[in-house]
């Protein structure tokens, strides 16, 4: 990995709080588009949720979408531009709450984008409340007492969900909480996306992400969180790869 | 398809559909609903055959949400529905006003509320004029009365959508939608200029990144800022676009006014009515928003009445009065829930009213 700013990030502070794994995914997205000498033909899509602003931080043509619809609009984008490079970056509210739908039948009609998908376990921009993938007994600011399985059933696994679709090419969970998880994934994101340039259909990585403000642990904590405690929920591997 | 020489018979819908095709329509997503299944059944093999793209889309509100990125990239694209399924693509429509890209949005409507029935209704006259979605915007709105006329409006609709970098809405209902006439296909021709498309997405490839968005932030007035830029926008639209149909105006001492399929019902009732040689006239309005409202007001001079028939309760209504500044009565005969009028029950109402105004 190289330590120079990718030419798909401006030279920008951005908004995101100390030790969030947003502007690390931000840059290895970056790093993967640089690799592929694609920048000049990529069209992103923004999500509704911490990373709204990222058209503030990539050097590419970007459309800010509605809550959980970017896999609709991003349909809609690649279908008239095949030969664009189109990715959705979503959060877990984003992609598996309120965009289920939509995440589903783009996965399954086998659009050729590449989702990049940062599951942090809460609701970040609004504040803390509970997240599709929120763990069991964790605490959030709708779950005062820990979320339980019997009142709001357990966290949904994106990977294992979307592994059963035919139309799926390619589906990796990462991490970007150590050095050794942060050099994966950004293979991971490369690899994704040269499955959408070699038109293998829908690629999706999930990001396991810290948010240290919502989950109210300093950053370093915030990192062992995932490795200790997400990294249990949510196993890091290959889900699927069409090869 | 049945094709003569130069005319086409077939359903509403597919007039509409091979319209769209005609006026460059490269993008159709849909989900089915009745009245107005025929549309993306005829797109799903129109649209290949011209080199277009058609998508069944898991919902309606995908389908809107697909035409925003459709759009975004400069392709003239289209979404129909009924009512329900309206109601859903309200959020799209929403984010498609705010980010100013232009689209087709037909509605052939059905009784409401709710899931209401399959038959033909204007209960959603409030929802597509007023607004639908949240914040502050508006649709173009056209209302065809005949199958001839949906053939038109509907290529009138592409070029208005991108002379406006505005979402247009074909307001139609579930009768004109199944019923089939005789069109004769006319070829298309823009109504308008066409701006550039220097907005779209295509990649930034010699040129700088483009950002297409709805939200503005910062700095604190942007949104206040954004929002005067749109309604500089509508009142151009409001100068440009008003068009209505007048019949028999000019000495009417009653004018009658409604507009798509009962507009047509209603010119057989005023037609009677001016066999027997009472002064009866017909305002339909063809924009419905931009509403026409000189027309209403010229007729004031002379009218001593309105009535304005609809099915529904009474919307449009609301605008006939606020055209003619309340300067004369305006009366109702409608009915909602999937319910229409003969010119029989019309003119019955036409002749107790008429009696007032003499
Ligand atoms: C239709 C709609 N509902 C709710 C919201 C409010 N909202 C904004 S972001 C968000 C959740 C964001 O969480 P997530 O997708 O996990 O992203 P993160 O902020 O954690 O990165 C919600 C509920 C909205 N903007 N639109
Ligand atoms: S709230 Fe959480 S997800 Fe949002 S920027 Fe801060 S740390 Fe990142």
């Amino acid at each position: 990995m190289r330590f120079a700013r990718p030419e798909t990030l401006y030279d920008v502070p951005t908004h995101y709080c100390s030790g969030c794994g947003h502007g690390i995914t931000h840059r290895l997205v970056a790093q993967a588009i640089d690799d592929l000498g694609v920048r000049e033909r990529v069209i992103a899509t923004a999500p509704v949720g911490c990373a709204v602003l990222m058209y503030d931080y990539f050097n590419c043509d970007v459309i800010e979408c509605a809550h959980g619809r970017s896999p609709a609009a991003a349909t809609g984008l690649k279908r008239c531009l095949p030969d664009r490079i189109v990715f959705t970056y979503q959060g877990d509210g984003d992609l598996a709450a309120i965009g289920t739908a939509e995440t589903i039948h783009a996965a399954n009609r086998g659009e050729n984008i590449t989702v990049v998908f940062i599951n942090n376990a809460i609701y970040g921009m609004t504040g803390g409340q509970m997240a599709p993938t929120t763990m069991i007994d964790q605490v959030t600011t709708t779950t005062p007492h820990g979320r339980d399985a019997r009142l709001q059933g357990p966290p949904i696994r994106v990977c294992e969900l979307l592994s059963s679709l035919d139309g799926v090419a390619y589906l990796e969970r990462v991490a970007v909480s150590t050095p050794r998880d942060v050099i994966q994934a950004g293979r991971a994101i490369k690899k994704a996306f040269q499955y959408q340039l070699d038109g293998k259909g829908f690629s999706l990585v999930e990001v396991l992400s810290m948010c240290p403000t919502d989950w109210k642990l300093p950053p370093v904590k915030a990192a062992e969180f995932v490795n200790e405690k997400m990294k249990r929920v949510f196993p890091l591997g290959v889900y699927k790869d069409k090869g | 398809m049945k094709t003569g020489t130069e005319k086409l018979f077939m359903k509403g819908n597919e007039v509409m559909s091979e319209a769209a095709i005609r006026a460059g329509c490269r993008f159709f997503a849909g989900y089915p609903i009745t009245p107005q299944n025929e549309v993306p059944e005829y797109m799903s093999h129109r649209m290949p055959e011209a080199g277009g793209i058609f998508v069944q889309a898991e919902s309606e509100l995908a389908a809107i949400n697909m035409l925003f990125g459709a759009s975004a990239t400069g392709a003239r694209c289209m979404t129909s529905s009924s009512s329900p399924g309206i109601s859903l693509k309200q959020e799209g429509i929403s984010y498609i006003a705010g980010a100013e890209l232009p689209c087709v949005i037909a509605n052939m409507q059905r009784g409401g509320p709710g899931l209401g029935n399959i038959r033909a209704s204007q209960g959603d006259y409030f929802q597509a004029t007023k607004g639908g979605g949240h914040g502050d915007y508006h649709l173009i709105v056209l209302a065809p009365s005949t199958c001839q006329e949906l053939w038109t409006l509907t290529m009138n609709a592409f070029d208005y959508a991108d002379r406006f970098r505005n979402p247009v809405m074909i307001l139609g209902d579930g009768i004109l939608g199944q019923m089939a006439e005789p069109v004769e296909p006319t070829p298309y021709e823009p109504v308008c200029e066409l701006p550039d498309k220097d907005w779209i997405l295509d990649g930034c490839k010699g040129r700088e990144p483009r950002v297409i968005r709805s939200l503005y932030l910062r700095p604190a007035e942007a949104l206040a800022e954004h929002n005067r830029h749109l309604h500089a926008k509508y009142d151009r639209i409001r100068h440009a676009l008003p068009r209505a149909e007048e019949i028999a105006v000019d000495d009417a001492r009653l004018v009658v006014s409604a507009y798509g399929m009962t507009a047509r019902i209603a010119g057989g009732a005023v037609h009677e009515a001016r066999r027997r040689g009472m002064k009866v006239g017909l305002i339909r309005p063809i924009t419905v928003w931009p509403f026409p409202e000189e027309p209403f007001l010229r007729a004031a001079e002379h009218a001593r009445q309105f009535l304005v028939c609809e099915m529904s309760e009474g919307q449009m209504i609301e605008d006939v009065r606020l055209a003619c500044q309340y300067r004369r009565p305006v009366a109702f005969y409608g009915q909602g829930g999937g319910w229409y009028p003969t010119p029989e029950k019309i003119f019955e109402r036409i002749a107790v009213l008429y009696e007032e105004c003499r």
